[in-house]
């Protein structure tokens, strides 16, 4: 058991998609202006991840290789579908707000790394867990910089008008405009990616 | 002069990376040198101008509701628009294993150069999120599609060689050893991000 529960836990810090294995990124800046869009995109790639994992572990015996990048975009992209559906149906306003992005699941590097990666080679059980694992490593940077990216840049968490409430305004703070732009959630996963490898010394680069 | 209009825009207002962040992926890992990231540009701006106006004629006449009113008009009720995602894939994958056969045939020199980037623009996030914009944006005509195409590739060749001539330089610079590599490739993407946000005034 403890197997699995180390295929689990290491993308989340160890190993995370996003500020170790540099995966997955395009989608990661753009949905996270607001805590609630954050959140929903982090639980669809959550759900196609892991989905897609099980699938395709399942069928490694049988994809001839040559046209497994094929088998694999089929597969995915058949989960995106059905996630888009789901988010149009229930979450209309948020499925709106990701607009591209859903449908960029796809061909976003994390699913595509693991599924070449791990599920191709492992039993569908590990896979599981390595997909849950992987997107929630995903998840937890996005809902880092989606609460820091509406605290500051919106002064509101869920729509919730945080600073609002606690009288800032009144005593002269201003939103601070720039954080929801583009640029300053590059900046914001560079200042992650700092903290993170000041801890641990083991993840630094030499070049 | 409409079509120069998009193809500035998407250059430089719409930057796929600036703007975007489409294609973050192999723009953060192919961007060491110069060289190799000039060679991912130009297949990218290659396989986006030919796979978006091929998505675009493929939504308008058979992917958009009412769209297959060509073929009959009790077809007027048909919506197929749920399925693009998965077309759009297939077809840029497609189109990216024939590019790769025929750049193969005709000019070995350069499918030598372009090497294992080839197949692995069919998941650059760029190429499918040009496809996805398209169908968005609602363009009038295929000459419209493609002064966009044309223009997002540029765009993203302008923004891999741009950050690699930076890293390039980098190396010879005291970078605290906690950011060196990619954290220090992420602030300063977003510095340039913020330059390029300059041109966001402009109206054309």
């Amino acid at each position: 058991m403890s197997k699995f529960s180390e295929v689990f836990t290491t993308p989340l810090a160890k190993n995370n998609p996003i500020t170790v294995q540099v995966l997955g990124i395009c989608s990661c800046l753009a949905v996270t202006a607001q805590l609630k869009p954050a959140v929903v995109m982090a639980i669809s790639v959550i759900v196609v991840v892991a989905l897609s994992n099980l699938i395709i572990s399942l069928l490694r015996n049988t994809i001839p290789p040559r046209i497994r990048i094929i088998v694999q975009l089929v597969v995915v992209s058949t989960l995106v579908i059905l996630v888009n559906q789901v988010l149009q149906a229930f979450v209309y306003d948020v499925s709106k707000q990701l607009s591209v992005y859903v449908g960029l699941i796809i061909t976003n590097c994390i699913v595509m790394g693991r599924l070449e990666a791990f599920a191709m080679s492992r039993k569908p059980l590990e896979s599981v867990m390595d997909g849950i694992g992987n997107g929630m490593g995903y998840g937890i940077i996005l809902v880092i910089l989606g609460f820091f990216r509406e605290l500051f840049g919106s002064g509101t968490l869920w729509g919730f008008p945080v600073m609002e409430k606690l009288g800032l305004y009144n005593i002269g703070y201003e939103n601070n405009g720039l954080v929801i732009m583009a640029p300053m959630a590059l900046i914001l996963v560079g200042v992650i990616i700092w903290i993170q490898r000041t801890k641990d010394k083991d993840l630094q680069e030499n070049n | 002069m409409e079509y120069i209009n998009i193809f500035i825009k998407s250059i430089f207002i719409d930057n796929m990376i600036f703007a975007f962040f489409l294609g973050m992926c192999s723009y953060l890992a192919v961007s060491k040198t110069v060289k190799t990231s000039a060679g991912l540009g130009i297949a990218v701006t290659f396989v986006l101008l030919i796979t978006v106006p091929v998505n675009y004629l493929l939504n308008k006449y058979i992917l958009q509701p009412g769209a297959m009113t060509w073929i009959s008009p009790s077809m007027a009720n048909v919506d197929l628009s749920f399925l693009s995602l998965i077309m759009f894939i297939a077809v840029i994958a497609a189109i990216v294993q024939i590019v790769e056969m025929v750049v193969e045939k005709i000019s070995p020199a350069l499918y030598n150069s372009l090497g294992i980037f080839l197949p692995l623009i069919a998941v650059n996030c760029a190429v499918m999120g040009g496809s996805l914009f398209m169908q968005q944006r609602d363009y009038s005509n295929v000459g419209e599609v493609i002064s966009f195409s044309l223009g997002s590739g540029i765009g993203w060749f302008l923004a891999i060689v741009g950050i690699a001539a930076i890293r390039e330089k980098l190396r010879y610079s005291h970078i605290p050893p906690a950011l060196k590599g990619v954290g220090i490739t992420f602030i300063i993407t977003g510095l340039m991000g913020l330059a390029f946000m300059s041109f966001m005034g402009i109206k054309l």
